[in-house]
């Protein structure tokens, strides 16, 4: 049951990871790999502020902000400098694993007793709870604290999804899913695709830093090293969550994106659970999305061929 | 009113690819005027609507419209006074949202976007009235994808979408010429129509003599980067379709010439 209540709540902190990569992936079809550099950056200013002292909500807020900032300079990168998209990520994802370690001051920020956003809720509901810690959920011992996380970042997940599917039916988000659609268009209309690209992109790296700001309070540390493979992390989400709902409207598959986020959670930890290597991981994850990107396009082949097939035998 | 004054653009000057795409071009539009551009391939006719529609900045001349000086002008800052179709049917729209959205993405063409909830019940329904004027029973599919639609009908939308706000000038790129031929009609008439009934300044580029000769108030020839005839008044009155054929036939001798000559001169003196 602890294993449980774990991964679902690192699927959905991660589900807000999976909202940012949806962004920049699926709106804009730029693989942004800032996310990598952003998820840790977000992290770290979190941690470094906690352990300074600030309240958590203003901290949490600071993370959210050098991510956004992070993100507009790759955008300023792709679109005022023209460089290819992947590289301007890469360049941003490179300058960013120094700043993360000059904004740590060390590699790893251990978060000991520091207040967090997630001690808040957790004593907030051993309040409500009358002091108790464990409580009896059909017959299993739940301790009130990790249910108390796992409600918090269920409520952040809800909200944030909530925020951009509004954001996204705004006149300027609108405007944003089309300049993913046909640059040319929207820009004969009198939109600044330059501008529009660098925004979106701060936004997504943005939710990106929340998601990283969130798991360093989960689970009490922030390291330099966390933010490795993330984005391709974000990609199996948003890949499985369009599994789930199909090709649906936006609002649907944001909230793919965050099923398939806690789902592929839940499948890494049954497979630890099963004695996968952890070593192995970021190899299967990247192996499961080249799967996942082919196999439509397989599965269409063949469907062609067995059609094409069919008729010749008719 | 559009002035474009002794424009010159050259595509990749100094390379083996140099194309001198317009060589400069000189051209006065009065309000309300609906000018045809006809011209070989390669004359500079589509160029032309680029360069007035900002999609490069030219190399030197200058372009006003409507009392600005537009010349170093963006291409999406330029969009506040130009409506514009392409001749692809897949470039006006964005294929994967709806027709809803997409009317709602023009109608604030140039406009600041904000935070406003994009589709109220309001302007639904207005969409549904103006498109219903359309005659293609796309008011029933207000939200379905554009990509569900056929060519016609998306050329039909964009047309809608590029003078819903009526712009101060309306570019028609060739749009409709990846049509069949009654959707092409359809198109056609609709254009005259829309543009009649709002009065615009109108930029239209065919291949059609057709077309050339049934619509608009005044006819240019282009060749070579250069406005070769310019036919208004009682020229543009009488002017039938054999009578640009024939001018298009002109130009095709007068090609041959310049190559017939050089081969001549190059038999005799190399």
């Amino acid at each position: 049951m602890m294993l449980l209540l774990g991964a679902l709540t690192i699927g959905l902190i991660l589900a807000i990871l999976a909202f940012g990569v949806y962004l920049s992936f699926r709106i804009f079809n730029f693989p942004d790999i800032t996310a990598d550099g952003s998820i840790t950056l977000g992290a770290a200013v979190t941690a470094t502020m906690l352990v300074h002292g600030f309240h958590p909500l203003l901290a949490t807020f600071c993370g959210f902000a050098a991510g956004a900032i992070a993100g507009a300079l790759t955008g300023i990168l792709h679109t005022r400098f023209a460089i290819n998209g992947l590289l301007s990520g890469i360049l941003m994802m490179t300058a960013l694993y120094s700043v993360n370690l000059h904004v740590m001051g060390k590699s790893n920020v251990p978060l000991m007793s520091q207040r967090t956003l997630l001690s808040e809720a957790e004593s907030m509901a051993t309040n409500l709870c009358g002091g108790a810690t464990e409580l009896h959920i059909l017959v299993w011992e739940v301790s009130v604290r990790d249910l108390a996380g796992l409600a918090g970042i269920f409520l952040v997940v809800c909200l944030v999804g909530l925020a951009l599917f509004l954001f996204f039916r705004t006149n300027l988000g609108t405007a944003m899913r089309a300049t993913g659609d046909n640059p040319q268009m929207i820009r004969s209309l009198g939109v600044s695709t330059k501008a529009i690209i660098t925004f979106g992109l701060a936004l997504s790296n943005g939710l990106i830093a929340l998601s990283g700001s969130l798991l360093a309070q989960y689970q009490g540390f922030a390291d330099v090293q966390m933010g490795i493979g993330m984005v391709v992390w974000g990609l199996a989400s948003v890949i499985i969550g369009e599994a789930l709902v199909g090709q649906a409207s936006f609002g649907l598959l944001i909230v793919g994106a965050a099923m398939g986020s806690v789902l592929f959670r839940l499948l890494v930890a049954i497979a630890l659970r099963w004695g996968l290597d952890p070593n192995d991981l970021k190899l299967i994850t990247a192996v499961f999305v080249f799967v996942a990107l082919v196999a439509p396009k397989f599965l269409r082949m063949s469907r062609r061929r067995l059609v094409t097939a069919v008729s010749e035998v008719r | 009113m559009l002035e474009i004054r002794e424009v010159h653009k050259t595509f990749h000057p100094g390379t083996q690819n140099e194309v001198r795409a317009l060589q400069g071009v000189t051209l006065t539009l009065q309000r309300g005027s609906f000018l045809i551009i006809i011209g070989t391939n390669g004359s500079g006719k589509s160029t032309l609507l680029n360069a007035v529609a900002g999609t490069f900045l030219v190399d030197s001349g200058s372009i006003r419209l409507a009392c600005n000086d537009i010349t170093k002008w963006q291409e999406h800052r330029r969009a506040s006074l130009i409506g514009r179709v392409f001749q692809n049917p897949f470039s006006g729209t964005a294929p994967s949202m709806t027709i809803a959205e997409n009317l709602a993405l023009a109608v604030l063409r140039g406009k600041p976007r904000g935070l406003g909830i994009a589709l109220s019940a309001t302007t639904r329904a207005e969409f549904c009235d103006r498109v219903r004027g359309l005659n293609m029973g796309l008011e029933d599919r207000l939200d379905n994808a554009i990509g569900s639609l056929s060519g016609g009908q998306r050329q039909a939308l964009t047309l809608l979408m590029a003078s819903w706000l009526r712009p101060e000038l309306l570019l028609l790129d060739e749009h409709t010429a990846a049509l069949d031929p009654k959707s092409a009609d359809q198109v056609i008439r609709l254009t005259d129509e829309l543009i009649r009934r709002d009065k615009l300044t109108t930029l239209m580029v065919t291949h059609s003599m057709q077309q050339a000769v049934n619509l608009g108030d005044r006819i240019i020839m282009m060749h070579r980067g250069e406005v070769l005839h310019d036919l208004q008044g009682a020229e543009r009155a009488r002017v039938r379709q054999e009578d640009l054929l024939s001018r298009f036939e002109q130009v095709r001798r007068r090609e041959q010439l310049d190559f017939a000559v050089a081969e001549m001169l190059q038999r005799t003196y190399v």
